[in-house]
């Protein structure tokens, strides 16, 4: 067993600098990285570009970067629900970069398989298109996207073990699986660290070789963003 | 004259045994609502899910489970989870069989722009692109004009696009609509609406061919 675990957070963002380029799994602040957010804020790491789906809320998530002013660009699918985001964008603070989700996610995924770049039909006719190499295959138009480069790779488990393995739960896998290894390095928070071969290998999501660092989040706030319920009748 | 439930019932009626569904966000959420319950249909939500339910009983609400739109959701027996990847290959793909979304303005070509008004609102495109270049059979569920009255069915979208040529069908509180080589074919009524009403409120080429019936909800 490759030992994956590293003590805390401190030592698992070890050599994230100003500048860098991350990527941050969830959607909206479902599965996100809680704890490797909350020490980007205390590191006070600037200049930063975040490929993330979304950008938080005003006080949770990316949102936190995003009033330090520690964020230079988002690349993002979706970016509502955020008024501080939305006033440095249209007083071009922060520059943001619109990209359709699946292609969001298949970028992320192709900087992990290897392939340089995809073809698309998303986006094609629109001005996601505009500058990009455009071609027609079995008579349908498909827009050329590239692989992301990225330095780090934030991701969120529910379960891993110190050979980096994760399991995911619900709809908090979103991005995570395809930001594994997308980076040159991928950290990977779990809530819960469990002891090497107690993961049922048919179980495990994401196998550890795509995870360079592992931690046990100090704890998880798990915000919901919008509460719907019913009424028991 | 149709209310935004009004739109979700009869769109629900496009929803056939069998079909795995994707919702947008907005009136489409509430077709499933409305779709008759002696027929299978699985909903499809792309941040990962299939199979989804209803929403939690107060208190049991779970941060890890939520749809598209960041909301509280249950899962029904059968359900499945998956990553984003894998999500938009159901939609890339064509695996998924109807696509219901809404637009703040559709063309007589079946373009469709739904995701910035340039200096005032820019939100993103979310899945939105990824749908409609991809699914096979797009509704979409909207008001016929805008709140300022103007016409949402034009010659040509005057927003940002979303897709070109994409759109099949479009259900508004005044009609049922097929994006056709000729323009919008006029196929249904809402009730106490006549033709001239919908000939005024539509910019765009409007087919209007014998008579056209009443919806039925």
């Amino acid at each position: 067993m490759i030992n994956k675990k590293v003590a805390n957070v401190s030592e698992a963002m070890e050599g994230v600098k100003d500048d860098m380029t991350l990527m941050v799994g969830g959607f909206g602040l479902c599965g996100i990285p809680e704890n490797a957010i909350n020490n980007l804020v205390k590191m006070n790491v600037k200049g930063l570009t975040c490929i993330s789906n979304n950008a938080g809320v005003d006080d949770f998530g990316l949102g936190l970067l995003l009033h330090k002013r520690q964020i230079k660009k988002m690349i993002s699918s979706y970016v509502g629900e955020n008024d501080e985001f939305e006033r440095q964008m249209l007083s071009g603070e922060l520059e943001v970069e619109l990209v359709p989700q699946g292609t969001l996610v298949e970028r992320c995924r192709a900087a992990q398989s290897g392939f340089p770049a995809i073809f698309t039909p998303a986006g094609y006719g629109t001005e996601v298109a505009e500058g990009k190499e455009i071609r027609e295959f079995n008579g349908k138009m498909y827009v050329l996207e590239r692989a992301f480069e990225a330095d780090f790779a934030f991701v969120k488990a529910w379960k891993g073990d110190a050979a980096g393995n994760l399991i995911f739960k619900g709809t908090a896998r979103n991005f995570n699986p395809a930001m594994c290894g997308s980076a040159k390095i991928t950290v990977a928070e779990v809530e819960e660290l469990v002891p090497v071969g107690s993961l049922d290998p048919n179980q495990i999501h994401i196998p550890g070789i795509f995870v360079q660092r592992i931690f046990q989040g100090e704890k998880y706030e798990k915000r919901i963003e919008q509460l719907t319920v019913r009424k028991k009748a | 004259m149709l209310d935004k439930i009004g739109i979700a019932k009869r769109i629900a009626k496009e929803v056939k045994d069998g079909y795995y569904v994707n919702l947008g966000i907005g009136i489409p959420t509430l077709v499933a609502n409305y779709v008759r319950d002696d027929i299978e249909v699985e909903f499809q939500s792309e941040n990962g899910v299939l199979g989804m339910g209803p929403f939690p009983y107060e208190g049991e609400e779970d941060a890890d489970l939520i749809n598209a739109g960041k909301q509280t959701i249950t899962t029904l027996p059968g359900a499945s989870f998956f990553d984003s990847s894998l999500s938009f290959s159901m939609i890339r793909g064509q695996h998924v069989d109807l696509t219901i979304l809404g637009a703040m303005e559709v063309s007589e070509e079946g373009d469709i722009a739904n995701w910035k008004i340039p200096g005032k609102m820019v939100k993103g495109m979310g899945g939105a692109m990824d749908l409609v270049a991809s699914a096979q059979n797009i509704i979409v569920a909207m008001m016929h004009t805008n709140k300022a009255g103007e016409s949402k069915l034009l010659k040509k979208c005057s927003l940002p696009l979303t897709g070109v040529g994409c759109v099949k069908k479009i259900v508004t509180n005044l009609a049922v609509l097929e994006v056709t080589e000729d323009g919008f074919k006029l196929l249904e009524r809402a009730p106490g609406i006549s033709v001239e009403d919908i000939k005024k409120a539509t910019e765009g080429q409007l087919i209007v061919d014998g008579e056209i019936p009443e919806m039925v909800l």
